[in-house]
This record gives structure tokens, sequence and C-alpha cells, in this order.
């Protein structure tokens, strides 16, 4: 066993390491946090309404076709 | 507006609270009125309100998984990791996955009358089990890590002088009309795709 304790202490370690990313998220009491939460809210909603703008633009393209 | 700058590790990310939570709102909010267009559909069979109520549930989906995603990441930098077995969670993941079957159901019946039934019977008992599994079955768990289920305090209680609540009503409101705005569109769009079908 004590051959992996190797394995297991790099991934604690990793565990417990501040990335670059977390300090930037955890600085200014993290209020990127909120920023970040509001971009995914964003992202999501207009990847959403470019489908069914997809859509419609094809339902069109089959009226005109008719 | 001003908000709580320091409530333990949430911080200021409690602005959070008008975004996370109203999504979840909206979720509910259009998954009763899927309800109600399921129950009438199956007393007149008019395919129209098939629409609605499957157009609704399509766009509830939208928003239950913005509330994990928007979840899962507040959780990283609030509680440390992306997901915990916790009743909360992992009773809204079991409701989602439940609507990803109601998807999946409509896949699979080709007859639309049949479909309509099929999946209308299966709103009408998925939906009460979707609110025991998000609000009943979390706060009735020992513990849990998420506001307002377990043994964790709701927001209601922090918020002292009512600088979140003014926020947070209207926000709610916002997101819900929102989502009732795009679930329409789907109807539309779904009404428009069925009566081309029809001719």
């Amino acid at each position: 066993m004590r051959k992996y304790s190797w394995i297991v202490m790099l991934a604690s370690l990793s565990a417990m390491a501040q990335t670059p990313v977390d300090d930037f998220f955890y600085q200014s009491g993290k209020i990127y946090v909120v920023v970040a939460i509001l971009v995914i809210i964003f992202l999501l909603l207009t990847l959403y309404l470019v489908r069914l703008d997809k859509k419609i633009a094809q339902l069109e393209k089959e009226r005109n076709e008719a | 507006m001003p908000a709580p700058d320091d409530i333990g590790i949430l911080a200021r990310t409690i602005r959070n609270l008008h975004f996370h939570v109203p999504m979840w709102f909206t979720m509910i909010v259009l998954l009763v009125v899927s309800y109600i267009y399921g129950i009438k559909f199956l007393r007149t069979g008019d395919m129209r309100l098939d629409s609605m109520s499957s157009s609704f549930v399509k766009v509830s989906m939208l928003f239950g998984l913005i509330g994990l995603a928007t979840g899962s990441f507040w959780a990283r930098f609030t509680w440390g990791t992306w997901w915990i077995e916790d009743a909360k969670l992992n009773g809204a993941a079991i409701g989602l996955l439940m609507y990803a079957a109601y998807y999946i159901l409509r896949g699979s019946i080709e007859d639309e009358n049949q479909r309509g039934k099929f999946s209308a019977v299966y709103n009408l008992f998925a939906f009460p089990i979707f609110i025991v599994l998000i609000i009943i079955y979390p706060r009735m768990a020992e513990t849990s890590l998420h506001p307002a289920s377990g043994d964790t305090i709701g927001f209601s209680t922090l918020d002292l002088d009512n600088d979140l609540r003014k926020v947070f009503y209207l926000a709610g409101l916002g997101w819900i009309l929102l989502g009732v705005w795009i679930a329409t569109l789907k109807y539309r769009l779904t009404e428009i795709k069925r009566k081309d079908e029809e001719i």
C-alpha cells in the first residue's frame, strides 16, 4: 500500500491547492461567482433561443419552397 | 440595492439568491401550467392543449438545467465542491431525470393522440413526486448543506432588514415572466409544426 501513498498525497495536495482560478473567484468577497452565474444563465438561455430561431428559420424556408 | 456582504462562506455571493432560486420557481410555475393543460387535454382531447403542456415541460427543463448549473457553480466556491451527496441536490437531480423520461416517453410513441394521453398521464403522477423530491424530502432530511433544507436555515432568517426581499420578489417575478414567454414561443412553434404535418 505504501507504494501508492504518493498518489493519495498528490490527490489531496491538488484538492487543497489554490489554483489561479480559485484565487480569481475568491477575491473581492467572491463577487465574480455572481458574475459567472449571470454568464451561465445568459449563455444557456441564448443557446436555447438561438436553437428556437433556427427551427423558425427552417419553417420559413419550407413555407417559401411550398 | 444594498445586500449583506458578510454571511460566512457566502460573502457577497448572497446576490445569487436573485438568480439561482428564481430558476427553480420558474421551473415549478411552468410545470404547474403544463400540469393544468395536461388535465385539460385528458378531458377534451384537443391537440393544442397537448402542445401547450409539452412545450411548457420542455422549457421548464431548460430552467431546471440552468438551476443545476448555477447551483453547482455556487457550491464550488462556497462549499468547495461541484456536487455533494445531499438531499436537496439529489432530489433535484432525480426530479429533472424524471422529466427527462417524459421526453423519452414522448419520443417513443408515434400516434400523436396516444402520445398526448400517455405523457399527460405521466405528467399527472410525475409532478406531485417532483414537488416531494425537491421540496418536501430535502426539508425532512436530517442534515443538508443547502439553505432551507435539513438542519440548515433559510435566507429569510438572515434578511433582517428586508434588503434582499425587495429585489428577490421582483427578480422572481421577472424570471417567471421570462420563462412563460419563452414557453409560449415554444408552444407557437410546436403548434405551427403540428398544423403543417396535419395538412
